[in-house]
C-alpha cells in the first residue's frame, strides 16, 4: 500500500510539475529570446510601456472592489441563513452557483443590454447612475459583474467554513454576554471565519485579474484586454507581461494567505511552547 | 445580587408540536433549580425563553419582579453556559472571560483583573493566555463558567454543561459548580437529563412533562414522595407490580397490604403498586413468609447487589440489598420477597403482569 502511494506520487507530481511548468518557461524563453541571443529587453523596457501600469492598477482596484462587495454580500447573508433561515441554505447555494453555468458571455449580453437602456432614461435621475456605472477611470458595473461572478467562490469556501464552526452557540454565547448583533458579527463571527474569508478573497482576486471577456466586450481595459491588444504588435513585451502578472498574483495570494494565517501561525507557536513546557 | 425568577404560564409551539403547554415555575433568589425530564419536554425551550434566545407564545417571565418577556438576550444580564464548547477560539481564555465587560466597555485594567479572579475562582489560576484549544473539555467549561460569572450576572443559566465531558470530570465539575453557587449566591437555573445530575447539585428539582410541570420538590422529597406515577418512575428506578385496590385506602401486594399515598382508585381496581427496589425485602427461601420468587441476574453495585427476580407466579421485578447481604443470591438462587410497609404510589394497570421487565 505504502510502495503503491510513493510510485504513484512519483509519477503524478512529475507530470503535474511538467504540465505547470512546461508552457510557463516555454513563455520565459519566447520573451528573453532574440536573434542575436539572449536579451531581457521585453522585460526592462516593458515596465515602462504605454498602458500597463494603467491597466493593471485597474485590474487590482477591480479585484479589490469585487471582494469588498462580494465579502458584504455573502457573509451577512450566509450568517444569516444558518442562523435564522436553514431552509433557505438549498436555494441560496443554487442561487450562487448559478455563474458557474451561465458564461460570461451570455452574462455580458445581459448586462450590454440593461446598460443600452440610458438613452431613454436621459431626463431621469437613474442617468446619472449609468454614468456613474461606466465612468472609465473606475467602471463600476465591472464590479457589480465581477461581484456575482465572484459568488461561487465566497459562497463555496464561507460554507466550509461556517460549517466548521458551532455559529449558533458562538452567536448566543456573545449575545448574552451582552453583545449587539453588529458587535458579534465583527468580533467573534467574521474572527472565526477568517481562514474561509481569505480563501474566497483569494479565489475572487485571482479570478478578476484574468477575467477578460465582460472587460473586453464592456470596452474597458484592465490587465488582461491589455496583455491581449499588445500582442499583435509587441508580442515578446505581452508575454513578459503575462509572467509578471503572473508574478504579481502569486504575490498577491501569499500577501493574502500571510495574513490570514497570522492567527493559526500563533496558535501553532503557543502549541510548540506548551510541549517545550511539559518536556522541560 | 441575588433575584428571583418566575415562569407564568409560559406557553410555547413550534409548528404543531407543543413545546411549553403553560409552565409555572417560582424560583427564589439565591435558589438552584435543575429542570428534569425526557427529550422534548420543553426544558431547554423554557432556559432558551429565560434566556431570551426564543420568544414565548404566551405568558410572563419575571426577573426581580420585572416583566422581562420582550427584553432581548443581550439586555438581560443573564450568564449562560451551554452544552458544547462554547468559547470563542479566535481568543485566549482571559478575553473569553473579559468579553462580556469589553463589550460594556469598562476599561482594559479591570477586565484583566476581572478574568485574573475568576480563573482563580474556577480553578485555573495562570492560564490567561491559553486559547481554548489549548483547554480540555472540562477546563473549557470551567473558563465558560468563569466568563458567564465575569459580567456579575443576575441569573445563572446552565444547559447541560457537563453533558460532554467524561464521567470522572462531570464528577468534579458538578461539585465545583455547586460550591460557586452557593458561595456566589445566585439564583441558577440547570437543565439537564441525567437524574443524578440533578438530584445531586439542585436545592430543587422541576421534573418536566409535555411542556407542563409535574412536580417541583427537593430531591429529597422527589425521590420518596413522587406527587404523580411519572414523576415516580422517571427518577430513580421503579417496579411496576400487580396489585388490587381494597377497602380503607390500602392496596393489596404479594399478600400484604399497603397504605397508597396519592390519589386512591375504588376498591377492587386492579392496579401497578410503584414501589422502588429498595421497597422490597429479600428474605431466605424456607422462611415461611413472602411470595417466592428465582433470581435471575445479579447485578453488582459495590455498596449494594440489584436483583432481578421473577415470583412464582411470573412477576418481574428488582430489588436492591446490601451487597453483603446478597452474596447467596447467584442467579437460579431461591428466595421470598416481602414489601416493606411504606405508603406506595398506584398507577393504572398498563402491561399483563408476566410481560413486566
Amino acid at each position: 500500500m505504502a510502495r503503491m502511494k510513493f510510485t504513484s506520487r512519483g509519477v503524478v507530481l512529475p507530470l503535474a510539475a511538467l504540465y505547470f511548468l512546461v508552457p510557463i518557461g516555454a513563455s520565459i524563453w519566447f520573451s528573453v529570446n532574440e536573434v542575436e541571443g539572449v536579451s531581457f529587453d521585453a522585460y526592462t523596457k516593458g515596465l515602462g510601456a504605454e498602458g500597463l501600469t494603467t491597466s493593471l492598477m485597474l485590474s487590482v482596484r477591480l479585484g479589490l472592489a469585487t471582494i469588498v462587495c462580494g465579502l458584504l454580500l455573502m457573509v451577512p447573508t450566509l450568517v444569516a441563513v444558518v442562523l435564522y433561515l436553514p431552509r433557505l441554505r438549498r436555494i441560496v447555494e443554487i442561487l450562487c452557483m448559478m455563474p458557474l453555468v451561465v458564461p460570461p458571455i451570455a452574462l455580458v449580453a445581459g448586462v450590454t443590454t440593461v446598460l443600452s437602456w440610458e438613452q431613454d432614461l436621459a431626463d431621469t435621475p437613474l442617468y446619472m447612475t449609468f454614468q456613474l456605472l461606466r465612468d472609465e477611470d473606475f467602471p463600476l458595473v465591472l464590479v457589480l459583474v465581477y461581484t456575482v461572478m465572484s459568488l461561487p467562490f465566497l459562497y463555496r469556501s464561507l460554507d466550509a467554513g461556517l460549517r466548521a464552526v458551532d455559529l449558533r452557540t458562538l452567536v448566543e454565547a456573545a449575545r448574552s454576554l451582552g453583545a449587539s448583533r453588529l458587535q458579534t458579527l465583527w468580533q467573534i463571527v467574521v474572527p472565526n471565519l477568517r481562514t474561509a474569508v481569505v480563501g474566497g478573497a483569494v479565489l475572487s482576486l485571482a479570478m478578476v485579474l484574468g477575467e477578460y471577456t465582460v472587460a473586453s466586450v464592456l470596452s474597458y481595459r484592465p490587465f488582461s484586454v491589455w496583455m491581449v491588444e499588445i500582442k499583435d504588435s509587441e508580442a515578446q513585451l505581452s508575454v513578459a507581461a503575462a509572467m509578471l502578472s503572473l508574478l504579481i498574483t502569486w504575490g498577491l495570494l501569499l500577501l493574502l494567505t500571510t495574513l490570514a494565517g497570522g492567527r493559526s501561525r500563533r496558535r501553532a507557536n503557543s502549541v510548540r511552547e506548551n510541549r517545550k513546557k511539559t518536556v522541560s | 445580587m441575588t433575584v428571583p425568577v418566575h415562569l407564568k404560564r409560559l406557553r410555547r409551539k413550534f409548528g404543531s408540536t407543543v413545546a411549553l403547554d403553560g409552565l409555572d415555575l417560582d424560583i427564589a433568589p439565591g435558589e438552584m433549580v435543575a429542570l428534569l425530564g425526557p427529550s422534548g419536554c420543553g426544558k431547554t425551550t423554557a432556559l432558551r425563553i429565560v434566556a431570551g434566545f426564543e420568544r414565548a407564545d404566551g405568558g410572563e417571565l419575571l426577573m426581580d419582579g420585572q416583566d422581562v418577556t420582550s427584553v432581548p438576550a443581550h439586555r438581560r444580564d443573564i450568564g449562560m453556559v451551554f452544552q458544547s464548547y462554547s468559547l470563542f477560539p479566535n481568543m485566549t481564555a482571559a478575553e473569553n472571560i473579559a468579553y462580556g465587560l469589553r463589550v460594556r466597555g469598562r476599561a482594559t485594567a479591570e477586565r484583566r483583573e476581572r478574568a485574573r479572579e475568576l480563573l482563580d475562582l474556577v480553578g485555573l489560576p495562570g492560564r490567561e493566555g491559553d486559547y481554548p484549544h489549548q483547554l480540555s473539555g472540562g477546563q473549557q467549561q470551567r473558563v465558560a463558567l468563569a466568563r458567564a460569572l465575569a459580567i456579575r450576572p443576575k441569573v445563572l443559566l446552565l444547559d447541560e454543561p457537563l453533558s460532554a465531558l467524561d464521567a470522572k470530570v462531570r464528577l468534579t465539575l458538578r461539585e465545583e459548580i455547586r460550591r460557586i453557587q452557593l458561595d456566589l449566591g445566585i439564583t441558577t437555573v440547570f437543565v439537564t437529563h441525567d437524574q443524578e445530575e440533578a438530584l445531586s447539585m439542585a436545592d430543587r428539582v422541576a421534573v418536566m412533562k409535555d411542556g407542563r410541570l409535574e412536580q417541583c420538590a427537593a430531591p429529597g422529597e422527589l425521590y420518596d414522595r413522587p406527587a404523580t406515577p411519572f414523576v415516580a418512575e422517571f427518577v430513580g428506578t421503579m417496579n411496576r407490580l400487580p396489585g388490587t385496590v381494597r377497602d380503607g385506602g390500602v392496596v393489596e401486594l404479594f399478600g400484604r397490604r399497603l397504605p397508597i399515598h396519592g390519589e386512591t382508585p375504588a376498591a377492587g381496581a386492579e392496579v401497578d403498586v410503584l414501589l422502588r427496589p429498595e421497597g422490597l425485602a429479600v428474605g431466605a427461601a424456607d422462611d415461611g413468609a413472602g411470595t417466592p420468587a428465582t433470581v435471575r441476574v445479579a447485578t453488582f453495585l459495590g455498596p449494594t447487589t440489584r436483583l432481578h427476580l421473577t415470583t412464582d407466579s411470573g412477576t418481574a421485578c428488582k430489588a436492591d440489598l446490601p451487597s453483603w447481604e446478597a452474596a447467596a443470591l447467584t442467579p437460579g438462587a431461591r428466595c421470598t420477597i416481602t414489601p416493606h410497609n411504606h405508603p406506595v404510589l398506584v398507577a393504572e394497570r398498563v402491561l399483563a403482569p408476566s410481560v413486566q421487565e
